[in-house]
């Protein structure tokens, strides 16, 4: 499936994949569909993390050029950063030098003066590492918002602004890359969805990178999480399953988030958590009955996600129609909903 | 509405009626994300407030540009967490002295509505979003009887925010029922040919505070729920529950 290689005009436009897992159904359909496939008392959970400017050129203590992306920040501020060698998105990941290994210590040199030390090495990684900013509160932010560029791949055709990677009700910058299965959301289709009696809620999900181009790094992906469900989603969630509502995740961090706290607490409660779940063919889903999310490359870890949604023979059979429709796949790609009827 | 322990984003708050609508929200236990071009003056009055125990922080941006939209919002967010109330405060007069409509330069009239205007649709559009979901949220554009009068050598200003007033009646005719309003707010005493008119005798110093201005602009937050949404309102007519 090829990438979309930019954003488009007219999301509502964009292509919808159906699925139906009962079924074993798919068919052809485009967002603005999407509010006719949801019924009153559904639930759309989505995921209201902003994107951060996580991509922030560098200097190494030896010197030499490199990349930080950010990941996460910790509760005690520190943050969770992949280190890339010289260049940028332009080139693949994979194909990017590696950069100067670093030790606790070590510091890291950005523009304007902000630094970062090296707290921790990860012993999954080299590359994956703590670091604390040499300032914290609004004068960090002001120097991320600066200095910082959305994380990108090469397929894409130009340069990224924030706007390109906001879905339309971001709020807090936890998400290193876009939450996208969102991405293709209008306020049109959500005002719909809700004027037909379906339940909106939103949880905060600390999405994470989806690769960086060290194997072993991206082998331990996607890495703990953290995520946020406020009371009032909580609530939905339960009523919606006590009234027998369908609960439709929109992107598999919010997968991760409400199944992740379902295996913690047996249920959705409110509160903050981190999660570690992978979900695989046979995963016994507590809480999510279907999901909304964006077409991607098969990869391992994508297909044993979607496998906990639908049989494989019949992605399968769903991604090769997409394949020949000419869906576009990743971030700015086309979608599929698996949902039963 | 409850105002402690809400979180509020103040455009123009460097000086003026931004800078008291500051301190008296951080009075009310309001946590504040400060903007305004200028830095120092924004981090005085931010100081201020953090002197006497509220919470104020400050991202110097200017709000008509394009780019400043996204790191005022998201920083705006990580600092404080989801944003409830949003003021639009921030406005210029363009050129000065201000000139007749045919000797304004276009371009003049353009960087006009892209601070008085565009700036505030833009930050409207990155944080109205999540208030939708969360089910609240509050906007406010601060207007001028500008908006509703023609003033000779007002034409840049009069126009954005007759506009302005107007996107305020659209966006709530389009987000009728979710939760978030807003409100258009003439302060009064930001016009003085406007207070001159009306009580040439008086001395406008003693009559439009920004402080008082200020705290009735507060007390609209707090009754939001009582006012049309959409609506725009004098100052002058609204309640206060300022101390003397």
């Amino acid at each position: 499936m090829s990438p979309a290689a930019w954003p488009r005009n007219d999301k509502s436009d964009e292509r919808l994949l159906l699925i139906d897992p009962r079924a074993r159904r798919f068919g052809d359909a485009r967002i603005r569909d999407l509010p006719g496939q949801v019924r009153a008392g559904d639930l759309l959970v989505l995921n209201d993390a902003a994107t951060l400017p996580a991509s922030l050129a560098a200097t190494s203590p030896r010197g030499r050029a490199v990349e930080v992306r950010l990941i996460a920040t910790r509760e005690d501020g520190a943050w969770s950063v992949a280190m890339l060698g010289e260049g940028d998105w332009r080139t693949p990941t994979e194909h990017r030098p590696p950069p100067d290994p670093l030790a606790p210590g070590d510091v890291v040199s950005f523009a304007e003066g902000l630094r970062a030390t090296v707290e921790r090495v990860s012993s999954i990684s080299t590359r994956l590492l703590d670091v604390r900013f040499d300032r914290t509160g609004a004068a960090l932010w002001r120097a991320l918002y600066r200095q910082g560029r959305p994380i990108q791949y090469a397929y894409l055709r130009g340069p990224l602004d924030l706007w390109h990677v906001q879905t339309a009700y971001a709020s807090r910058p936890w998400a290193a890359e876009m939450p996208s299965a969102g991405r293709p959301l209008s306020w049109s289709v959500l005002l719909e969805v809700i004027r037909r009696r379906a339940r909106i809620a939103t949880v905060t999900h600390a999405a994470g990178l989806s690769s960086t181009g060290d194997a072993a790094l991206d082998a331990a992906l996607p890495l703990t999480e953290r995520f946020e469900i406020p009371e009032a989603p909580a609530r939905a969630v339960e009523r919606t399953r006590a009234q027998r509502g369908r609960v439709i995740a929109v992107g598999t961090s919010v997968v991760r988030a409400l199944e992740g706290c379902a295996a913690l607490h047996g249920r959705v409660v409110a509160g903050t958590g981190e999660t570690d779940l992978l979900l695989s063919e046979g995963f016994r889903r507590r809480v999510v009955d279907g999901l909304l999310t964006g077409l991607h490359e098969p990869t391992a870890s994508h297909w044993s996600l979607l496998a906990a949604f639908a049989p494989r023979s019949l992605l399968e059979a769903a991604y090769a129609h997409a394949e020949s429709e000419g869906y576009l796949a990743h971030e700015f790609g086309d979608s599929s909903l698996i949902l039963a009827a | 509405m409850q105002l402690e322990g809400k979180t509020a984003l103040v455009t123009g708050a460097s000086a003026g009626l931004g800078a008291a609508l500051a301190r008296e929200l951080g009075r009310r236990g309001v946590r504040l994300v400060l903007v305004a071009r200028a830095a120092a003056p924004l981090e005085e009055v931010a100081r201020e407030i953090r002197a006497s125990g509220g919470e104020a922080h400050v991202v110097p941006a200017d709000v008509g540009e394009k780019e400043s939209v996204h790191a005022i919002a998201g920083a705006a967010a990580a600092l404080v967490g989801p944003i409830d109330i949003v003021i639009h405060n921030a406005s210029t007069l363009g050129p000065l002295p201000m000139p007749l409509l045919l000797d304004t330069e276009c371009e003049d009239l353009a960087r006009v509505l892209e601070v008085n205007l565009v700036g505030p649709f833009r930050l409207t559009k990155a944080i109205a979003g999540a208030m939708v979901l969360r089910g609240a949220g509050t906007v406010v554009h601060i207007s001028s009887d500008a908006s509703v009068e023609a003033y000779a050598r007002w034409g840049a200003y009069g126009v954005s925010k007759a506009a302005l007033d107007h996107l305020a009646r659209i966006w709530a005719a389009e987000l009728e029922g979710t939760g978030v309003r807003f409100i258009s707010i003439d302060p009064g005493e930001m016009n003085t040919r406007m207070h001159a008119d009306a009580m040439p005798e008086a001395d406008p110093a003693t009559l439009a505070h920004p402080a008082e201005v200020a705290a009735r602009i507060v007390w609209a937050l707090a009754h939001a729920d009582t006012l049309p949404n959409g609506t725009r309102v004098a100052a002058s007519k609204l309640g206060s529950e300022a101390p003397a």
